[in-house]
């Protein structure tokens, strides 16, 4: 086991596009830490770069104690699980698991002792003579799972491991992950573009954009106090509602009347955005206290959660989600309240948390 | 009584329907049969022609009126091709000899080179792939004759007219541009994840791609290597300008030599031209698969 270091990791491919751009990365021992972030923001790259899949233009990676920058993948110690899980189409399930060891020139008493004991792990021992093609997607990915289990690596690499399984699927294959994670106590790098894996996953998740970390935190941090306007719009569903707000008689005041509780240390003579959750708003009768008269735009009737669009006079409308017994109908005067505590606050110029 | 009318109308109506569309479906349909009927017959009758005249004496070739039917059967003409006037190897059969080598040699060349080069242009990032990959395609827009000039001066200068060797490369250089374009097709369906994978496993990049990759594009390739042959195999105008002796000349110039003398034997001609397009038809039939699969790449999505 160990953890991994990445300081100030560059890579720009010979066409200009900077897809990772000084990156610097500190994962510990054990941790199961997930890199997020939209499609081209780096972080697949990042991963390669420390599976040594691809040469960094700059920077270091360390696992362990070890600078990586120069080692082949084989001789770093690790083991990547693919998206479309790259078990090898003309080998049996068994041979596909005993691949990496017999690839290391391990004796085949003990190949063979090794694949018994992870296909037992991973319950696999029905697929064990089966090829690939006549595996399901959730089987192939837990044979492709298992083969990097075989290999007991400091770390587990994840590239999007669930985007190829049904979504039902995906949750069990999610809790399997978590699960062994948490028993063998293993590094393991998780990368994904889907923000509940994240949450869900991640003991401290890292939001990368444009090849640059945007934030690193736990899921309940990067939650509650998204560190620039792009993680407050791409971290929750539906996203945060971004209030442009003026300071005023101590209270945060943005369009249309809404006040909010004003956090410390408010920069003066900013053009300021505040991010509040859907969560922290209330839709209530019209004229309720501390309201300001709203419309209801549209009502989404989710089963365990109502989301409303709701109009309040503001540069544009807010999104709150209210319990399902919440009843307001489309078009219906009602009253908009701010519920929660003191929400983060962002310069526009700059996009950051500001307060 | 006024029910069962107003019963019957509807009823009529319904009856007359079908049969009308039915009688439209066998109209269209008999045009259609004629039409292609017409078609085939013109587009097939050259080759019809061809495959007579090859096995008919020669008096019936030169019968006024042509004889369709009820002509003499001999297998001389094919005869002729092989085997000279006076015994031993006819001039022809050296000919075909050479348009083997030659179209089999530039097959290879254009393979060894044009697959790896589509599998880096599939799998590596580099500066102006996109420019790169057009100008290779670009050199297949013109048609070859508009170069066969400047080819013909290089090649004088290079001392390779009149050399297997010079048909070979020329004929490689005009088929790795289009195994690179369909090769790189083949190569992006096969997801560069086993060669990570294999990479992992300790092979390096080669080995990862020599193991895993390349048995998955064998049917890939085997539909590119006809296309190439077949272009090498039916090439004309380059084979008659580079070349001139019968030791080094193909069979497609050595077969229209045949025609222009004083007398033109047609037997002979009808005869060598069968030889010369069994070949191809065969190795057509053989990958006929693989090359619906190269034709139609990339038309469906994963």
């Amino acid at each position: 086991m160990a953890g991994i270091e990445v300081t100030s990791l560059h890579k720009k491919y010979p066409d200009g596009t900077v897809a990772v751009d000084h990156v610097d990365l500190s994962i510990g021992d054990g941790e199961l830490f997930v890199m997020l972030g939209p499609s081209g923001c780096g972080k697949t790259t990042t991963l390669r770069a420390m599976a040594g899949l691809e040469r960094q233009t700059s920077g270091d990676i360390r696992i362990g104690r070890t600078l990586v920058n120069d080692l082949p993948p084989a001789e770093r110690d690790i083991a990547m699980v693919f998206q479309f899980y790259a078990l090898y189409p003309h080998l049996r399930t068994r041979d596909n698991l005993a691949f990496p060891l017999r690839a290391e020139g391990k004796p085949e008493k003990e190949v063979r002792e090794r694949v018994a004991e992870v296909a037992r792990m991973m319950q696999l021992e029905r697929l064990l003579d089966r090829k690939p093609q006549r595996l399901s997607g959730g089987e192939q990915q837990r044979v492709a799972l298992a083969r990097a289990l075989v290999r007991r690596p400091q770390a587990f690499l994840m590239d999007e491991p669930l985007t190829n399984l049904d979504a039902e699927l995906r949750a069990d294959v999610r809790t399997e992950i978590k699960h062994l994670q948490a028993e063998l106590g293993t590094t393991m790098v998780y990368v994904t573009h889907d923000q509940v894996e994240g949450m869900s996953l991640g003991h401290r998740i890292a939001i990368l954009n444009k090849g640059r970390v945007e934030q690193v935190g736990t899921p309940l941090e990067v939650y509650d106090r998204p560190a620039s306007l792009f993680c407050a719009a791409f971290i929750g569903s539906p996203p945060m509602n971004l209030i442009e707000v003026q300071v005023a008689e101590g209270a945060l005041r943005g369009a249309g009347g809404l006040v909010l509780a004003p956090p410390d240390g408010l920069p003066r003579d900013r053009s300021l955005v505040a991010g509040v959750r859907p969560e922290a708003l209330e839709v209530t009768a019209p004229g309720a206290d501390r309201t300001v008269p709203a419309r209801v735009v549209s009502a989404e009737a989710l089963g365990d959660e109502i989301i409303y669009v709701v109009d309040h006079g503001g540069d544009s409308d807010v999104r709150v989600r209210m319990p399902p017994t919440a009843r307001f109908a489309a078009e219906e005067q009602v009253g908009l309240r701010h519920a929660g505590g003191t929400p983060p606050v962002y310069d526009t110029s700059t996009e950051e948390l500001v307060a | 009584m006024a029910i069962t009318i107003d019963e019957a109308v509807p009823v009529s109506a319904t009856h007359d329907a079908p049969p009308e569309r039915r009688r439209g479906g066998r109209g269209r349909m008999v045009v259609e049969v004629v039409l292609l009927t017409a078609l085939a017959v013109a587009m097939l009758f050259p080759v019809l022609w061809m495959l007579e005249t090859s096995i008919k004496e020669n008096r019936d070739v030169y019968a006024v009126p042509a004889k369709f039917f009820g002509f003499d059967l001999t297998l001389a003409h094919y005869k002729d091709v092989f085997v000279a006037p006076g015994g031993g190897r006819s001039d022809l059969s050296g000919s075909f000899l050479n348009s083997v080598i030659v179209a089999g040699a530039s097959t290879v060349l254009a393979t060894v080179l044009g697959v790896p080069a589509a599998w880096a242009y599939s799998r590596f990032s580099m500066k102006a792939k996109k420019d790169q990959l057009f100008f290779i395609l670009s050199t297949r827009f013109m048609p070859p004759v508009v170069v066969v000039i400047p080819i013909f001066l290089m090649y004088r200068s290079l001392g390779l007219i009149d050399s297997k060797l010079g048909l070979v490369l020329i004929y490689a250089a005009f088929n790795v541009p289009f195994t690179i374009w369909m090769m790189k097709g083949f190569v992006d369906e096969v997801p560069a994840e086993y060669e990570d994978a294999a990479m992992l496993d300790g092979y390096t990049r080669l080995q990862a791609f020599h193991k895993f990759t390349l048995p998955l594009l064998v049917p890939g390739i085997a539909a590119t290597a006809v296309f190439a042959l077949i272009f090498s195999w039916n090439e004309f105008v380059f084979a008659i300008f580079l070349t001139s002796s019968q030791e080094v000349r193909t069979a497609p110039p050595a077969i229209a030599g045949l025609i222009g003398g004083t007398t033109v034997d047609w037997g002979l001609v009808a005869a060598s031209a069968v030889v010369f397009a069994l070949p191809v038809l065969v190795f057509a039939y053989l990958v006929r698969k693989h090359l619906v699969a190269g034709v139609t790449l990339g038309a469906v999505r994963r």
